[in-house]
């Protein structure tokens, strides 16, 4: 660890690189946050199973590319298919608890992850899959910042998917009710908005938007069947730093979780980069809960 | 405790005594039997008493299958002292964790609370496999039980069953106690216990090192049964041990005492006589069970029984007609 940082003191190129790095991989996090801080303002559910989406969507994007395809046609169909299995897990599944304890919400879509989670890892089995297409790599300083083409690609699409989404519900009808739906479900329901297909198409959406996330993270970086609970954890720290309703929070918040998980890898060693999203995680609720609790407030 | 229960005790008391002698060809089975009636008890603790669902419990298993497994190696001691020295050092490490995070992270609230714990047994299996003292990603193996081939399931079975036996009296006891009444005010309005002028927090906190100090001792137990630590899936086997525990106290039903075992029953032969037809598919069996219990079932077996037939379970239900 000492030798790890004592290299990051002599050369801050090494540090740019981790930085430039860590941004990049940040935007499809905060595409994920994103979807769920959805979620959880409009229909008050907590999706644990959000990390599986992302990685459903990233074995849709990597079936295409083994048809030959091009990975990127595969974020258009992961969204596709991510919106229809969005819909299904609304109509079977979640509809039931999104007007229960958010525990029981809690529950359903845990036992919804584990329930995706195995089934691929029993059709595809467990090796780490990629879907790379190859762009090159560009290099600066020296040739110690390297930052892959296809990185930077998943970066803006991200930010692109994200803008959009943005836009939709900013101005478009259908987001006008999903945002009237957030305020208060009774009075919209009362002004004529069908707060149940509302609520249907929020999840789909936000499936969709995780398949977008998987599909980026399957071209730029790896998959996995068990990558789902790192990135639910990772969307759920990002949605508590930010606040659910703070979108520009949500940004800043993921890249910056991003460069830290980067620097802590580099630091501690890969093998631990996990372990350190999950403390990071526990450290976020004490600080924030903490910060509340001043204000005498607690997390709600 | 009133006659049938006091029967129902004694015939299952009865049978773990006799079981492994009889059966001697599935002591390990047995000993797992008990293993998960510990299980689903002490996760029912907070989960079901509280109302304060953890997913991470398998934290302190694993924490006390590592700390017996060291202290068996370094302690230079017979097997029988070392086993039982790293036992109690495993209990005593598993509920110092638990304290450690409970402090941070139980006065949060629930689902809160509930999302905290999600990575703790990975996070815990991540560490252990990265850390070269207790074997890093190989894992470590305890002592090799000293007698013959079959005595070490018959040892274990009995030792499991004493230890569940224990967990199970004490839990009624403390149920009974303030203890007790503080921790279920907590899951029915947190806000009014706390009101009320309750250490909500230090409540939770009891609660979760108690838990964590049994399962530290089932984690020594369990790794030395097994004779082989790996650290994803023997001591921090959140997709196993960890799902497990709460799948059976929901099962059976949570927030009461019967229930857990009755889950832990039910799962642990059903899982024994039919899951190796599965081929694989248990796994995702699991999660359909998952979701089908909380969305149709959240009340479990023993609270639909008792909602079927209230009069015998003490209920006086009223003639209104």
């Amino acid at each position: 660890m000492w030798s790890n940082l004592q290299i990051l003191l002599q050369a801050p190129a090494f540090g740019v690189d981790l930085a430039v790095n860590g941004v990049l991989v940040g935007a499809v996090f905060a595409l994920v946050a994103f979807g769920m801080a959805l979620v959880w303002g409009v229909m008050n559910v907590i999706n644990v199973a959000q990390g599986e989406l992302v990685m459903l969507g990233g074995y849709v994007t990597w079936l295409v590319s083994r048809l030959g395809v091009n990975p990127f046609a595969g974020l258009p169909v992961s969204m596709a298919v991510l919106f229809v299995v969005g819909w299904l897990m609304y109509r079977i599944v979640v509809f039931r608890v999104v007007d229960r304890d958010m525990f029981i919400s809690v529950l359903a879509t845990f036992g919804l992850g584990i329930l995706l989670a195995q089934l691929i890892n029993q059709v595809f089995g467990s090796d780490l899959r990629t879907a790379s297409p190859d762009l090159g790599t560009l290099l600066f300083m020296n040739g110690i910042v390297s930052v892959g083409v296809v990185k930077l690609a998943a970066f803006v699409l991200a930010l692109l998917v994200g803008v959009l989404l943005w836009l939709f519900i900013k101005f478009s009808r259908l987001g006008q009710a999903i945002r009237a739906t957030a305020q208060n479900p009774r009075a919209a329901r009362i002004l004529g908005v069908e707060t149940d297909h509302v609520f249907a198409f929020t999840f789909a959406l936000n499936a969709a938007l995780c398949g977008a996330a998987g599909s980026l993270a399957v071209m730029a970086y790896t998959i996995h069947p068990y990558i789902g609970l790192p990135y639910t954890v990772r969307s759920f720290m990002i949605v508590v730093t930010a606040g659910v309703g703070n979108l520009p929070g949500v940004v800043v918040a993921g890249l910056g979780l991003g460069v830290a998980e980067n620097f802590a890898g580099f630091l501690l060693g890969a093998q631990f980069q996990v372990a350190f999203v999950f403390l990071l995680m526990v450290l976020v609720l004490v600080v924030r809960s903490r910060l509340l609790r001043h204000q005498r407030k607690y997390l709600e | 405790m009133n006659r049938k229960e006091t029967t129902l005790c004694v015939a299952l008391l009865a049978a773990g005594l006799i079981a492994p002698v009889a059966f001697s060809a599935y002591t390990s089975q047995i000993a797992f039997l008990w293993v998960m009636v510990i299980f689903a008890l002490t996760w029912d603790m907070l989960g079901g008493h509280a109302g304060y669902n953890s997913f991470g419990n398998v934290l302190f298993f694993g924490v006390g299958a590592y700390t017996c497994a060291v202290i068996q190696r370094d302690a230079g001691l017979s097997y029988f002292t070392a086993l039982f020295l790293g036992l109690g050092a495993a209990g005593v490490m598993a509920a110092v964790t638990a304290v450690v995070f409970g402090l941070a992270i139980l006065d949060l609230r629930g689902h809160y609370f509930a999302i905290a714990t999600l990575g703790l047994g990975i996070a815990g299996g991540e560490i252990a496999a990265g850390w070269r003292y207790v074997g890093a990603g190989s894992g470590l193996v305890p002592p090799l039980y000293p007698g013959q081939l079959g005595d070490r399931g018959l040892f274990f079975s009995y030792l499991f069953l004493a230890l569940a036996a224990a967990v199970f009296v004490l839990f009624r006891r403390l149920y009974r106690t303030q203890f007790g009444l503080a921790l279920h005010a907590i899951r029915d309005n947190e806000d009014k216990a706390e009101a009320m002028g309750l250490h909500t927090t230090r409540y939770k906190v009891t609660g979760w090192s108690i838990s964590a100090f049994f399962l530290g001792i089932t984690g020594g137990g369990v790794g030395n049964l097994i004779g082989f630590i790996d650290p994803h899936d023997v001591a921090f086997a959140g997709s196993t041990y960890g799902v497990w525990m709460l799948l059976m106290a929901i099962l059976g039903g949570k927030g009461t005492i019967w229930g857990p075992v009755l889950g832990a029953f039910v799962f642990h032969i059903t899982q024994e006589l039919f899951w190796t037809y599965l081929l694989g598919w248990q796994r995702v069996a699991m999660g359909v069970l998952i979701v089908l219990i909380v969305m149709f079932f959240p009340q479990g077996i023993l609270g639909w029984a008792r909602e079927r037939w209230p009069q015998r379970f003490g209920a006086t239900v009223e003639d209104r007609s």
